[in-house]
Parts: C-alpha cells; structure tokens; sequence
C-alpha cells in the first residue's frame, strides 16, 4: 500500500513537471558547488563565473561561443593606435540593464558603466573600491593597475583606454570575466540607499539571463532577460541545482533531474556515451599538465639532460593510466585549439636507449639523484599527479636516474615551487584569456624566472626576445608567426616535458541542443534550446 | 534541582573555552595558507599577499590573534569567511535549519524503528529475531555512509524511480523561505505537492544519516531490556499475573529506556559528523557541507565559527539530555 502510495505520488511529480515544461521552457543545470558570490570583480573561482559573468553580465568584447576568438560585445568597434597604446571602443546603442523589485534602470548603457566598472577595481580612493571586502586579485593579477594609465569617456557611447606600454593581449583581457560591465546608475542608487554591497549580492547586468534567487548550496535561478540587445534565449528559465557529487551528479542526469552536467568521473564516461539518452560532447580544455626542470640546478642546467630525460618518459602510458583517456598528449605548451599553435614541432619520441646515450653524453653514464615533485591535488590538467609521478620515477630509473617523489600541502607546494626549491616539479596552468602570451610568457618568460611563476626558471633570450616583442605588436598574423618559432626553440631547448592537455566532457540529455563547450572551462546557456 | 541546573550549566564554561582554543589551534595546525590556496596557480604579488595577511589579522602572534578573536566572539561577532567576505553567523543560520530538519527526520527514523526492533530482540532473546535483528544492526552499524547513499540513490531513485535523486524539494516549486525548515515552509507555501515533494526528497537522507543511530539504539535498548527482565521487580510483577504487555511495557521498559535516552543523546553528535557525508552525497544545504568546503580551503573564520556553534549545540542538547535524565530517574537529581 505504502509503495503504490509513493509511486503514485512520484508520476504525479512528473506529470507537473511535464506540464510545468510546457508552459515555460526550464533547463536545469547540476553544477558542481556554490559561487562564492555575484560580482564577478571580487572572486576568481569557476563557479563564481558560471553564475554570475556568463549568464548575467556582457563585456566590452567576447570570446566567441566555444572558442578563444574575440568578437564584438557591448562595444560593436574599436580601434588601436599604431603604438598599442590606445584603444578606444564604441559602444553599442540600446542596451537595456536588468530591472528588480529593487530597481528599474532609467537609461540605457553608457560609457559611465564602462567607467565605473573599470575604475572601481583600479582605483583605490573609488568610492566603491572598499565595497564587500575590496580585493579584486583578477585584475591584479592579470597586471591591469600597473598597465592602464587612464580611462577616458570621450562621449557617451565611446570610451578610450590608455596604457603604459603595448600589450596585445589587453584585447583579450578585456573579455575575461573580471572585466563584466555593470551598472553605475545602479551603483549609485544603492549607495544612496545606504545598501552599496547590494551591488554584489543582487547583480544587475545586460546579460542573457537575471538572476532571481540564490539559496546557498542549493539552488540558483535565472530568467531570461526578455530585452536581451542578441535577442532573447530560446530557453525561458535556467535552474543551476547544486551537486558537489560527480556520481550523483550523474544519477540525478540519468533519472532526468537535470540536463546537463559538468565535470563526469572520467570512469563514467564510457557509460554515458552508451546510453540512449544521453550525449557525452567533449572538448580539449585550454589547459597544460607539465612536468619542469628547474634550470637553474645541475644537472638540469645541461639541455641534453632534460632532452634525455624528455625522451625517457612514456608519455602514452601516463594518459592512458592517469587520464584514463580524457587526455591528449601534448607536444607544445600551448593547447592545439590556441590560435598559433605549431603543428609542425616535432616532438621527442619515447626512447629509453637514446635518452641512456644523452646522458653518457653529459657525463652521467651512471645516471644521478633528483627530486620529483608531485602536487597533492587534483587539477583539470592533472587528474592524478602522484601516480603520474610514480610512473615518471619508474621510467626515468630505467635510465638510470632515481627520483625522490616529494610533496607538500597544496598552498605551500606552489609557494615553495614558486621560490624554486624543487630540483623537477609537475604542475600546469589553465588559460585565463585565450591568448598564447598568457601561456609563453607567463611561463616561460624571463620575467617570470624572475617571479617565480616560471618553474623551470628558465630564461633563455632568443625565446624572451620573440615572446616579448609579440606582446608588442597588435598584427595578429605577425604575432603567430613569432610564437611559432618560439614553440620550436622551446621544444630544443626543453624546460619542460609536455605532459598532456585534458579533454572535457559535458554529458547531457539528448533533448539539449546548441550546446557548445568553451575552451575556458564555463558552462554557457545562452544559445541553448530543448527539444520536446 | 536547581542545584543541578547550576553546576551542569558552569560546566559548560571550560568546555566553551576548550572548544573555542581547540579549533583556533588545530586549524593553524594543518599546513596550508587560505591567502595562498585562494591565488592558486596563478599567484599572489608579494605586496598585496603582506596586504591581505595584515588584513585579516595573520600577521599577528598567534596568542594576540586568539584574544582578538575570543573577544569578538563574546560580542557575538564570528567574523567574515574568507572566501565568501560575508558573515559566518549569516551563512550558518541559512544553512542550519536544513541541517537539523535531516538529523530530526533520522533521529525520529532511528527511534521509532530502533526502540521497538530492540525490544523484540530483548523479549524474544536467542530466536531467530533476535539473531536476525542484531546481524543487520550490526551491518547497518559498519555501513559506510558514502556507499549506503550511493546504492539506495541507485536502486531507489534511478533505477525504480520511487525517490528522487537529491536536493530538498522539486525544482518546480519555488517560495521564498521563512523558518528554513523545508516541511514546514512547503506548508506555508500553499503550492499543493509542495509538502510531498519535500518529504520525499527526505526519505532516503534520513534513512541513510540514521543507519548508524538506529543501529546503536536498537542494540542498547536490547542489552537493556535483558538487564531489566531479570531484576527482581520484574520476576515479582510476573508473578503477581500481570498481563505481559504490561509488565514489559510499563515496569520494564521505563527502567530500560535510562540508558537508552543518554545514548540518543550522545548520538546528535554523531548525527552531526554523519551529516557531513550525507548532506555532500544528497547535495543537502546545511552546515556539513559548508564545513568540509571550509577545511578544503583553510577558510579559518567560517571553520572556527562553524565548529563552535556546533559544539554549543552539542552542548546544550547534552545537557537537555542530562535534564530529562533527572526527570526520568530520581536518583540522579536528589544525589548529594
């Protein structure tokens, strides 16, 4: 009796349910933990984003749906002066801010907005500057305070930025997500009302979708925003249903509690392509699992060593063990959808006997002693890096070398990494604007030698010189040509043995359609339909 | 017995202070830097890291920092999480009524299946029953908590479809929330199913967080039962030809449940260590799975907060507990 009482009361749920989708089309997304808030500016966490950047606020420029490519946003045009130190954008007309219960915009865009955004991350006597917390580490560490000079409004719907020295990925950088467009009016209103931290806890953006109600571990929900200056979503609401759980994740996929999901357990994966009613789209993330050679340490100092030591790995092994094939092998410390990625580097093969010979050339016949660090949690770009580092240990012994893995808690390992304590370390970075001198130059510069973010410290001029000068010059074309060679120097030189490029998955049901996968790692609803 | 009340009630005080050094040094124990795990890969300028450390007090000696930090707690002030830069009594209080509706709704599961399963095992001791009763407890006690959920989620909610999967209520409901208590919410609501929803998204939660209670309540109330039957008042009761329902139920089992209500008790505190892994399986907002995300990121305002106002809730449920204790059984309260 219990039973038929529960199950009856199960179908009728789902008939509401398919009614309730009749009416308004609702697409439910299980993602994989809370944003720690709705200001994009303040926070630097994926979940952040996915609730607050992508589905509420536009930027200047955007990165093309699925892609690392720049296309126009709020700003239909730009220009940039000869000498890379101007930019000045235009603006688009007709582009309505949300409305709320709290507030009802009486203007559309402007370039106070634009102002506003920029300024109150810029400059610390802003009156918002000191707003709920007050620490915009994006913008810092993407170097924007050293590297504007001036924000201009040059009429209402122009607006000119002025730096202190060329830097072509500026472009880039402005369609990250710190660099969201919000409201100054709104902004202001609150202020006056005495509620400034409103701002952040209650967004209003120009984006697809507006945010209704955040309940904290639970549930997010949107509507879409019917003035959208594309054109409204196809889908009428957006649920994100909170499940820190990648097999419940799962579970609540299959059972039809939600339509997509992020992050499978990559053991997962092969079920899910099985099933009929899913569909699994998969994607190379724009990332890189490396393993580094601190340079400035013998033996590491002798490019022969860290060729034979390239050429002792079987890299084939690791994806197949460690990534359990959501994993390409990489060749170049740039992911292949990148824009100037070089095809044509040549990369080490697996060869035990020649890399034994290299290092007789170098004067370790009989091999030598190193550390090998391995990161003690797990990244988009290295899923497992203690058993990676077991099976890098039992190769390289092979050629005689012994390594000592050593590993530390998560926030010391980067310190400790940064200060280059290690001998050789595995770690890996994930793009933040698509464009390669956010991998080569912060990477592999000489500057960051210096900092420390370089791990292998390795400063090698004819490659600073190329990567800096492409930093320079706003020609695309010439700027691919200058990191294609860098590639091929870098790929000589080896400061690094390149592990691997993670694939992502995005399971989910098959009535969803549009989806594209981004390249950045966001989940993006816009553009995305359901089929009946 | 206000005697009583006093001296349980000062106890409290070492206790709270033991709590409050305990997590404040533990915490900074543990390796790791909430300033350095926040930056991730991408790293911290050095400047803005001395910045942000001076900011949220790091800089200090740790005993300064202790003092700031018991003073701001007696003003009621628990500080800003690190992560979120809201308050922590804030994001407690929105999270712990979710929290305690689960480990109500299993206590509740724990008792009404526990006592009586106990009982029958005590009564019909070395049948079948009783075998049978202690085997699953006993199963049911080393279950891992992880596991159970995952294979009820899969039987019950995937593959027959009677539950659903996770969460609190239906998506397709939607009220803005006034106690925070789901049941009692989806009541106010009005919406019809509402209620239904909520307490079928309960049922495999509460059956999995109260396992391990149940488990244990049914073996106490066993043991205890055996012990009672063979006192002296009972084998009097018996041969005075009371009915057995009355000498079990009424002189036994009153006896009995003394050591079967401490027991409950003193499971509120491992419901709320169960409540950890159950909230993070059934993606069930409260306090469990806000604290573990809390320890992942050395988030130390949200943790220290989160840890004491759980201790103080244990707290004050034991010496409830500890007062009932003297209401059921004089002995204790009238003790010089």
């Amino acid at each position: 009796m219990k039973r038929r009482l529960l199950g009856a009361a199960v179908i009728s749920t789902l008939a509401l349910g398919m009614a309730f989708s009749a009416e308004a089309k609702t697409l439910v997304y299980c993602s994989e933990g809370s944003p720690e808030g709705f200001n994009p500016q303040l926070f630097t966490a994926g979940t952040t984003f996915d609730a607050s950047s992508v589905p509420v606020y536009d930027r200047l420029v955007e990165f093309v749906r699925g892609g690392t490519e720049i296309e126009p946003g709020l700003a239909e045009s730009w220009e940039i002066s000869d000498d890379g130190l101007t930019y000045t954008f235009h603006l688009r007309d007709g582009v309505k801010f949300h409305s709320t219960e709290n507030f009802t915009p009486t203007r559309e865009l402007n370039a106070d907005d634009v102002i506003f955004s920029f300024e109150r991350q810029w400059k610390e006597d802003h009156p918002y500057h000191d707003v709920s917390g007050g620490s915009y580490e994006y913008f810092a560490s993407m170097g924007m305070p050293d590297l504007i000079k001036a924000i201009e409004k040059v009429d209402d719907h122009t607006v000119r930025f002025m730096l202190n020295a060329p830097n072509a990925p500026f472009l880039a950088d402005m369609a990250m997500d710190f660099a969201s467009i919000m409201s100054a009016e709104y902004a202001e209103a609150m202020m006056d009302a005495g509620t400034p931290e409103q701002v952040d806890l209650q967004p209003i953006g120009t984006g697809p979708f507006q945010l209704v109600a955040y309940q904290k571990d639970a549930v997010i929900r949107y509507r879409a925003n019917p003035d959208y200056w594309q054109g409204k979503a196809a889908i009428d609401d957006l649920v994100f249903a909170i499940t820190p759980d990648a097999s419940v994740r799962y579970a609540k996929l299959r059972a039809g509690e939600c339509h997509v999901m992020p992050y499978p357990n990559p053991a997962d994966v092969e079920a899910m392509k099985d099933n009929p009613n899913l569909t699994v789209m998969e994607q190379e993330g724009l990332n890189v699992g490396y393993l580094a050679f601190n340079t400035e340490k013998e033996p590491f100092t002798d490019k022969r060593v860290r060729q034979a030591l390239n050429m002792a790995i079987n890299r084939d092994a690791i994806i197949e063990a460690v990534y359990q094939g959501a994993g390409t092998k990489a060749k170049n410390p740039i992911p292949p959808t990148m824009w100037s990625y070089n095809e044509d580097v040549e990369d080490y093969p697996y060869d035990p006997e020649r890399a034994k010979q290299l290092l007789a050339e170098a004067g370790y016949a009989d091999g030598f002693q190193t550390d090998l660090w391995a990161m003690p949690v797990q990244r988009p770009y290295n899923p497992n890096a203690e058993r990676m580092a077991e099976m890098v240990q039992a190769d390289w012994r092979e050629v005689g070398v012994n390594a000592e893995i050593v590993t530390y808690e998560w926030g010391e390992y980067l310190e400790r990494s940064v200060n280059g304590e290690h001998q050789t370390v595995l770690l890996g970075w994930t793009g933040d604007n698509g464009d390669p001198d956010n991998f080569l130059y912060v990477l592999l510069g000489c500057d960051a030698a210096q900092d420390g973010a370089n791990r292998a410290r390795w400063c090698h001029e004819p490659f600073d010189d190329l990567i800096v000068q492409a930093r320079q010059i706003s020609d695309q074309d010439k700027r691919a040509e200058l990191y294609e060679e860098a590639q091929i120097i870098f790929k000589e030189e080896a400061p690094w043995v390149t592990v691997a490029h993670s694939v992502v998955f995005m399971p989910m049901r098959k009535e969803v359609t549009g989806y594209k996968v981004s390249p950045f790692g966001k989940h993006d609803f816009y553009g995305v339909d359901l089929q009946e | 017995m206000i005697r009583f009340l006093v001296t349980k009630i000062a106890l409290l005080i070492p206790t709270f202070v033991g709590v409050t050094l305990l997590t404040f040094a533990m915490i900074r124990l543990i390796p790791g830097d909430p300033i350095l795990l926040l930056a991730g890969e991408r790293g911290i300028d050095p400047d803005r890291y001395a910045e942000l450390r001076t900011q949220y007090g790091f800089d200090k000696p740790l005993l300064i920092q202790y003092g700031n930090y018991i003073v701001d707690v007696l003003q009621g002030d628990l500080g800003r999480s690190i992560v979120t830069k809201k308050p922590v009594l804030t994001e407690f209080l929105t999270l712990f009524p979710a929290t305690i509706e689960l480990s109500l709704c299993a206590m509740i599961f724990a008792v009404l299946v526990g006592l009586p399963v106990g009982i029958i095992a005590g009564v019909r001791r070395g049948t079948i029953w009783d075998h049978s009763v202690m085997g699953v407890s006993l199963t049911g006690y080393s279950m891992p908590i992880f596991w159970w959920g995952l294979l009820l989620i899969i039987l019950f909610s995937v593959n027959l479809g009677w539950t659903p999967v996770s969460g609190r209520i239906s998506l397709l409901y939607y009220f803005d929330s006034v106690t925070g208590f789901m049941l009692i919410d989806s009541l106010l609501s009005g919406q019809e199913g509402a209620f239904r929803s909520a307490v079928s998204h309960l049922i495999l939660p509460s059956i999995v967080l109260g396992t391990i209670p149940l488990a244990v309540i049914a073996r106490m109330t066993r043991s205890s039962m055996l012990e009672v039957l063979n006192e002296d008042y009972v084998r009097t009761a018996r041969a005075k030809g009371l009915p057995p329902v009355r000498v079990i139920g009424l002189h036994a089992l009153r006896n009995a449940l003394i050591p079967v209500v401490t027991v409950i008790g003193l499971q509120v505190g491992v419901l709320l260590a169960g409540a950890i892994l159950t909230e993070t399986i059934f993606s069930w907002p409260g306090i469990g799975k806000w604290l573990i995300e809390s320890v992942h990121r050395r988030d130390y305002p949200a943790l220290q907060g989160g840890i004491l106002l759980v201790a103080i809730v244990v707290m004050l449920v034991n010496l409830s507990v500890d007062l009932l204790y003297g209401l059921i059984n004089p002995r204790i309260r009238h003790r010089r």
